[in-house]
């Protein structure tokens, strides 16, 4: 496996560079970021302050009461001197259980109408792909994941949610995630998961980190009842 | 070790009122950004390790973040030596005026009120030996966004009835000589940034306009950004793959105008930036008023770096 692009490390604050592995999103690009990811952070060790990855890049902060600019660059060089992609495989393929139903998903009738679909057929298409943790952010536990069939993208809405309830699965363009808590969105909502994201990002175990996969699959009110699933309506939450 | 007993060691300080935005926090989290978790911690950490300072303990101690005062007032159950610094937000003990900058005596029966802001916009408490609060991911540093931290481990601000304690004995009481404390800026003071790469998308007339004329601060402020208004900056690129973005960014939205991304930003994101403040201007910044003008004064990260360890000796 061969890198087109050339690296390049950037100035990104007084104690941050910026490497830059990519120029454009690729599933295939998260090889290289993890592979990137693991050596920074044994390269620096407790200088690392810390370590962003995201889709084409990784944001470095360090410690500069122990190294300078001109340190800190030696150091990324040497670490990514030679990188090669990681394994693939090592990313973990996590199963998500979702209640795709109107009540939790209001967005389900104008995705499959944007997608051309019927609702169960939109379901099934969203369930059918193996989708790629780009990177987290936004809140604790939150994974951008794609890429989503582009006949399913559709665009964020227009005026964006003050409260979206946690455990929200959404779309926008050819992205999909989960909401680990409550908070105000602009994605298309189809539906919801109980798996408590929040929780583990809160006690510093993320459930996925960037690199692993999401399938989701898809299930009934009862199934997601008995787990303990909340099944207040998505628009009639205070 | 405390020496008193569980009953006094559950006494502390109540909140009789809440103003706009009371928080407790620390200098925040580190080594989690990559969670999706962010930096948290005060604001204008100068003026917070100063507090701390003051009453000798150790600099990142929780202690309390007040915004602008707004009648935010406290009764205590137990004596206690308090430490304030940063905005002068017209405190008072029992109608007494409180000069910020020092440590003072709070006892029972007293009531300690926040007024409004005279200079800066956010002034911090400390307490001895930092106050109680559950750590969560490595710090006690409250953000309400992400409903991390608090008494009530929720991110919520303080409120009427929430009773503060702290751990124990404040190790030594100092005051601050002439010269000494946190700076409080003026209109027209310098915001120190260090440059990225993405300058290099803007136009020579942006990049003019950026750094030869003042910027005012707008009402559009919070612990996540301060936006700045002034001629719309324009450069080639308009939204950029997300990517980290580092303490004081200088992203540049479509509509052109500054927006510096504070210590509760999100870890990602996908504007193009001009660089990013040190973080000596950010505790600046911090303490601006909306209508304060600041000039951003290119400084290269070697020199900021130097400035920072400055200021960090000032503690020793």
């Amino acid at each position: 496996m061969k890198k087109d692009t050339e690296m390049r490390i950037e100035i990104a604050a007084m104690d941050a560079l910026m490497v830059r592995l990519f120029d454009t999103i690729d599933e295939a690009n998260m090889a290289w970021v993890i592979a990137a990811d693991q050596a920074l952070r044994s390269a620096f060790g407790p200088v690392l302050i810390d370590l962003v990855p995201s889709y084409t890049t990784l944001l470095l902060q360090y410690d500069c009461q122990q190294l300078n600019h001109t340190e800190a660059l030696g150091l990324i060089n040497k670490a990514l001197a030679g990188l090669a992609p990681a394994n693939t495989q090592a990313g973990e393929l996590h199963d998500i259980p979702v209640w795709y139903d109107e009540s939790v998903g209001p967005e389900l009738p104008l995705v499959a109408k944007h997608a051309g679909l019927s609702v169960d057929e939109l379901v099934k298409q969203h369930c059918n792909h193996d989708y790629c943790v780009f990177a987290l952010g936004f809140a604790p536990g939150y994974g951008f994941m794609g890429l989503v069939d582009a006949a399913l993208a559709t665009p964020r809405l227009k005026t964006p949610r003050r409260k979206v309830a946690a455990g929200s699965v959404g779309i926008a363009d050819r992205q999909t995630a989960i909401y680990p808590l409550l908070s105000p969105g602009g994605w298309n909502i189809l539906g919801r998961t109980n798996v408590p994201l929040f929780e583990y990002a809160k006690r510093g175990e993320p459930l996925f980190l960037p690199g692993d996969k999401v399938r989701f699959r898809a299930i009934s009110r009862a199934e997601f009842e008995a787990d303990g699933g909340d099944t207040t309506p998505l628009e009639e939450r205070p | 070790m405390s020496l008193t007993t569980t009953h006094e060691a559950q006494q502390g300080m109540v909140v009789k009122q809440a103003g706009p935005l009371a928080l407790i926090q620390d200098t925040g989290r580190f080594g989690v950004r990559h969670l999706g978790v962010t930096q948290g911690g005060a604001a204008d950490w100068i003026s917070f390790r100063w507090a701390n300072w003051l009453l000798g303990n150790t600099l990142n101690s929780a202690a309390l973040e007040i915004v602008m005062g707004g009648g935010l007032s406290f009764e205590t159950e137990r004596e206690v030596q308090l430490a304030l610094t940063g905005a002068d937000l017209d405190a008072q003990v029992d109608g007494k005026s409180l000069a910020p900058n020092t440590s003072f005596k709070f006892l029972p029966g007293q009531r300690l009120v926040f007024r409004q802001p005279r200079q800066g916009l956010r002034a911090y408490l400390a307490f001895p030996g930092g106050l109680n609060a559950p750590e969560v991911l490595g710090s006690r540093a409250c953000t309400a966004r992400e409903q991390l931290g608090g008494l009530h481990e929720d991110g919520k601000p303080l409120q009427v009835g929430d009773r503060l304690t702290w751990q124990g004995i404040a190790p030594a009481v100092r005051q601050m000589t002439e010269g000494q404390g946190p700076y409080m800026p003026v209109s027209g003071c310098r915001l120190p940034i260090v440059l990225g790469s993405q300058i290099a998308s803007f136009s020579g007339r942006a990049l003019f306009q950026a750094f030869n004329q003042p910027w005012e601060v707008d009402t559009r402020a919070d612990r996540m950004g301060v936006r700045l208004t002034g001629p719309a900056l324009h450069g080639s690129l308009t939204g950029i793959i997300s990517e980290g973005i580092p303490l004081g960014a200088v992203q540049i939205p479509p509509d052109g105008q500054p927006i510096v991304l504070m210590n509760d930003r999100q870890t990602i994101g996908g504007y193009p930036r001009l660089g990013a403040l040190t973080p000596i201007a950010c505790a600046t910044l911090a303490q601006c008023l909306s209508g304060t003008k600041v000039w951003l004064a290119p400084v290269s990260a070697s020199q900021a770096q130097a400035d920072y360890r400055q200021q960090l000796t000032v503690w020793r």
